[in-house]
C-alpha cells in the first residue's frame, strides 16, 4: 500500500488555508469602506459609551429617534441607574422601559430639512462605525445648500450640523479649477480641540454602535466560554475516535 | 434500571420487528470503507446545519411577524428584546451560510472522487434535487427580514422570470402576487419557506442516503470495496475494506461536528455578519421601494450563478439568454453522471487533463463568485478606472466559458477515449494516523 501524507497535517494544511481565505475575504471588505479613518470604537469602554449617550440625547436625540433602544435597557448595559438616565438623559417624558423616541413630528422634519431626519438604532449596521465617524468628522460650511452645510462623507446630506459649537467650523479647500474638496480646514475652533473633539465623536459612534446590536455585549462575553467548551469537547472526541480506531488496520 | 430498558426495549421490538434490523442496515452493519479522508466530514455536517436551520428555525417562527408592516421590527424585537433571540437569530443566520459552505465542500468531493458515476448515479440526481431545493429555502429565507436587500434582491430574482418568453410579465405577478414584492410576497415566501420547502428538503435527504445506503459509499479510491476481497473482523461475507459506520465513522464524524461547531461558534459570537458578507450593510435598513441599494447583489452563495447571469449579453432583443445560462449551469451539474463516461472514479487515477480541468473547474466558480459579488468590479475600479466594465466583463466571461467549457472538455475527453489513467489499486489505499 501506499504512504499517503496522515489525515492530521492535510487537516492542518486545509484549515490553513481556508483561514487564508477568510482573512482575504475581510481584507476586501475593510478596503470597500474606502479611505474613511478608523472609528477606533470599543463597546466594552463603559465610560465612553456613557460619554457618546450625554452626547447623544444633549445634540441627537432633538431629531433622530432610537426607537429599538429601550431607556431601560440602555441604563442596565452602560451601568446608570434608572434616576440617572431619567433626569439627565431623558427629556421627553417617556417611561423608563419606553424606546427612544424622538418628538419632532415627522411633518415638520419634512418641510424643515426636505426629509426625515433617519432613527438611529441601525445606523452603525447599516454603514459601519468607521463610516459614522467619518460622516461626524466631515462637516464642513457650504452656503450653496439649503442648511448651509456639507458633508464629504455623505455629500449633499440635508442634515444639519448641530455639533458645530464643538467642533468648530470647517471650510472645503477644492482642487485648483475643480469642485472637488481636497480637504477641509478649521477656519474658526469650536468649544473643544481637534483631538477632543476626534474623542468626543468616538464616543458618540461607540455609542451608536452599542445602540445598532446590545446584544454584542453578551455574545462576546458568552462567545469565549461556548469556545472553550467546543474545544474541550471536540478534544474529547478526538480522543475517543483514536481510541475506537485504534483496532482498524 | 437496566432491566426496565431491556424490558422496554423488547416491548417495542415485539410490536415492531423491523426496527432493528433497519437500525442494523444503517448503522451498525453498513459497512462503509474504512479510508476516508477530510472531504467526509461534510456529508454528516450538512445533516447537523439541517437540525440547526429546523430547530432555530421553529424558534425564529414564535417571534417572527410576517407582515411586511412588522417583520423588519419583529427581527429587530428578536435580536433585543426576546431572550436568546439574538443566539437563535445568529444560529440561523450563520447556519445558512455554512450550508452553503459545507454543501459546495460536499458536492466538490464528489468530483474530485467520481462519487456520481455508475452506480451512484441516483445518489448524485438526489443531492443535486436537495442543492435546488435548498437554493430555493435560503431564497426565500433571505427575504424574511424584509430588509431593504432582501425586498430588492427579491425584485430582481423574481423579475428573472419576466425574461420568459410570452408569459414572462404574468408569471413575475403570478409569483409576487403584486406588482412589486409585497406583503402578499412575504407571507407566502415565509409558507413555503417554513413548510413546504422544509418538507421536501427532509424528504430528499431520506432519499438520498437511503439511495447510497443500496450501492454503498465510494472513497477518496474510488474503489468498489463490494467487489474486493470478502471478510472482515464482523461477518466473513463482508467487504475486507469495510467498517461499521457506527461506531466506527459515528465518533469519527463527532469528532468533526465538534471542530465545525468551533469554526461556527467563533462566527455566531464574534463575527455574525461576518464583514457583510453573511448579513450585509443593507439589510439592516428597512425595505423601501424607493431607495435602491448602490450595489444589488445576492447572498455569497448565489453570486457565482448571479454571475452567470450577469455576464451572458442579450441577443435578439431580449436577456433570456443570461436566464438560461444561470439555469443551464446547475442542469449540467445534474448530467454529470452521463457527460462523464471516465473509467475511473478518483481523481488520484484519473489523467492529468482531467486534474487541471477540475481546478480550472472550481477556480472559474470562484472567480465568478467574486464577479457576482462585485469584488472584481471595485478591484478593477481603482485599477483601471476608464475600463472597468470592460474588464470585469471580459474576466466574468472569460470565467463564465471555464465553468462551461469544463463539461464540454469532461465530455470529448472520456468519451472520445483521451483520458490516459494510473493504474486502479486492488484495494483502497489506507493510512491510519
Amino acid at each position: 500500500m501506499t504512504k499517503r501524507p496522515s489525515l492530521m497535517k492535510k487537516t492542518i494544511s486545509s484549515l490553513a488555508l481556508a483561514f487564508g481565505l477568510l482573512a482575504g475575504s475581510t481584507s476586501v471588505m475593510a478596503q470597500e469602506e474606502g479611505n474613511l479613518p478608523s472609528a477606533g470604537t470599543n463597546i466594552r469602554d463603559q465610560a465612553s459609551l456613557q460619554r457618546g449617550a450625554k452626547l447623544f440625547f444633549n445634540y441627537c436625540v432633538g431629531c433622530h429617534s432610537l426607537k429599538y433602544v429601550r431607556y431601560s435597557r440602555m441604563a442596565e448595559d452602560l451601568g446608570l441607574s434608572e434616576d440617572e438616565v431619567m433626569n439627565n438623559l431623558n427629556f421627553t417624558g417617556a417611561k423608563f422601559g419606553d424606546v427612544v423616541i424622538s418628538h419632532m413630528p415627522e411633518d415638520s422634519a419634512q418641510q424643515f430639512f426636505g426629509k426625515a431626519p433617519p432613527d438611529l438604532s441601525l445606523e452603525v449596521r447599516a454603514k459601519t462605525a468607521d463610516w459614522v465617524y467619518g460622516y461626524l468628522n466631515s462637516f464642513y460650511v457650504d452656503p450653496t445648500r439649503p442648511v448651509g452645510w456639507n458633508n464629504t462623507v455623505f455629500p449633499n446630506a440635508s442634515m444639519p450640523f448641530p455639533l458645530w459649537e464643538l467642533q468648530g467650523v470647517q471650510t472645503a479647500v477644492k482642487k485648483e479649477g475643480s469642485d472637488e474638496v481636497e480637504k477641509l480646514e478649521l477656519s474658526q475652533p469650536g468649544k473643544l480641540t481637534p483631538a477632543q473633539y476626534q474623542q468626543a465623536t468616538r464616543d458618540l459612534t461607540n455609542f451608536l454602535e452599542y445602540a445598532s446590536e446590545p446584544a454584542a455585549l453578551q455574545r462576546q462575553r458568552y462567545g469565549i466560554w461556548v469556545l472553550l467548551f467546543l474545544a474541550g469537547f471536540t478534544f474529547l472526541a478526538y480522543l475517543l475516535k483514536k481510541e475506537y480506531w485504534k483496532d482498524v488496520h | 434500571m437496566a432491566n426496565v430498558f431491556t424490558r422496554i426495549g423488547d416491548w417495542v421490538n415485539e410490536r415492531a420487528p423491523g426496527l432493528m434490523p433497519m437500525y442494523r442496515k444503517h448503522m451498525t452493519e453498513y459497512y462503509a470503507p474504512k479510508n476516508f479522508n477530510l472531504w467526509y466530514y461534510f456529508g454528516s455536517l450538512a445533516i447537523v446545519v439541517l437540525v440547526n436551520q429546523i430547530v432555530t428555525g421553529i424558534f425564529l417562527t414564535m417571534n417572527y411577524k410576517t407582515s411586511a408592516a412588522e417583520a423588519f421590527n419583529s427581527v429587530e424585537y428578536i435580536m433585543r428584546d426576546v431572550e436568546w433571540g439574538w443566539l437563535i437569530r445568529y444560529m440561523h443566520s450563520t447556519g445558512a451560510s455554512l450550508f452553503f459552505v459545507v454543501v459546495f465542500m460536499h458536492m466538490f468531493r464528489g468530483l474530485m472522487y467520481g462519487s456520481y458515476q455508475k452506480p451512484r448515479e441516483l445518489v448524485w440526481l438526489l443531492g443535486m434535487l436537495i442543492f435546488l431545493v435548498l437554493m430555493a429555502e435560503a431564497f426565500m429565507g433571505y427575504v424574511l427580514p424584509w430588509g431593504n436587500m432582501s425586498f430588492w434582491g427579491a425584485k430582481v430574482i423574481i423579475s428573472l422570470f419576466g425574461t420568459v418568453p410570452v408569459i414572462g410579465g404574468t408569471l413575475v405577478e403570478w409569483i409576487m402576487g403584486d406588482y412589486l414584492p409585497a406583503d402578499a410576497t412575504l407571507n407566502r415566501f415565509f409558507a413555503l419557506h417554513v413548510i413546504a420547502l422544509p418538507l421536501v428538503l427532509l424528504l430528499l435527504v431520506v432519499l438520498h442516503l437511503a439511495a447510497l445506503h443500496e450501492v454503498g459509499s465510494n472513497n477518496p479510491d474510488g474503489v468498489d470495496i463490494k467487489h474486493g476481497p470478502k471478510g472482515n473482523r464482523w461477518d466473513p461475507n463482508k467487504p475486507a475494506d469495510g467498517i461499521p459506520f457506527h461506531p466506527y465513522y459515528t465518533v469519527k464524524d463527532l469528532f468533526g461536528v465538534g471542530f465545525f461547531l468551533v469554526i461556527a461558534a467563533f462566527i455566531i459570537f464574534f463575527a455574525p455578519t461576518f464583514g457583510g458578507w453573511f448579513l450585509e450593510h443593507d439589510n439592516f435598513i428597512p425595505a423601501n421601494n424607493l431607495v435602491t441599494p448602490t450595489h444589488i447583489k445576492p447572498s455569497w452563495y448565489f453570486t457565482p450563478f448571479y454571475a452567470i447571469l450577469r455576464m451572458i449579453p442579450s441577443f435578439f432583443g431580449t436577456a433570456f439568454w443570461g436566464v438560461l445560462g444561470m439555469f443551464g449551469a446547475i442542469a449540467l451539474l445534474f448530467l454529470l453522471p452521463w457527460i462523464d463516461a471516465g473509467k475511473v472514479r478518483s481523481i488520484r487515477y484519473r489523467g492529468t487533463g482531467f486534474k487541471v480541468a477540475l481546478m480550472a473547474f472550481a477556480g472559474s466558480f470562484i472567480g465568478l463568485a467574486l464577479v457576482g459579488a462585485g469584488v472584481v468590479g471595485e478591484k478593477l475600479v481603482e485599477w483601471v478606472p476608464s475600463d472597468a466594465t470592460f474588464w470585469e466583463n471580459t474576466f466574468g466571461r472569460v470565467m463564465t466559458f471555464i465553468y462551461f467549457g469544463f463539461f464540454v472538455f469532461l465530455w470529448c475527453y472520456t468519451h472520445l477515449g483521451w483520458e490516459k489513467t494510473k493504474p486502479v489499486p486492488e484495494r483502497v489505499v489506507f493510512d491510519h494516523d
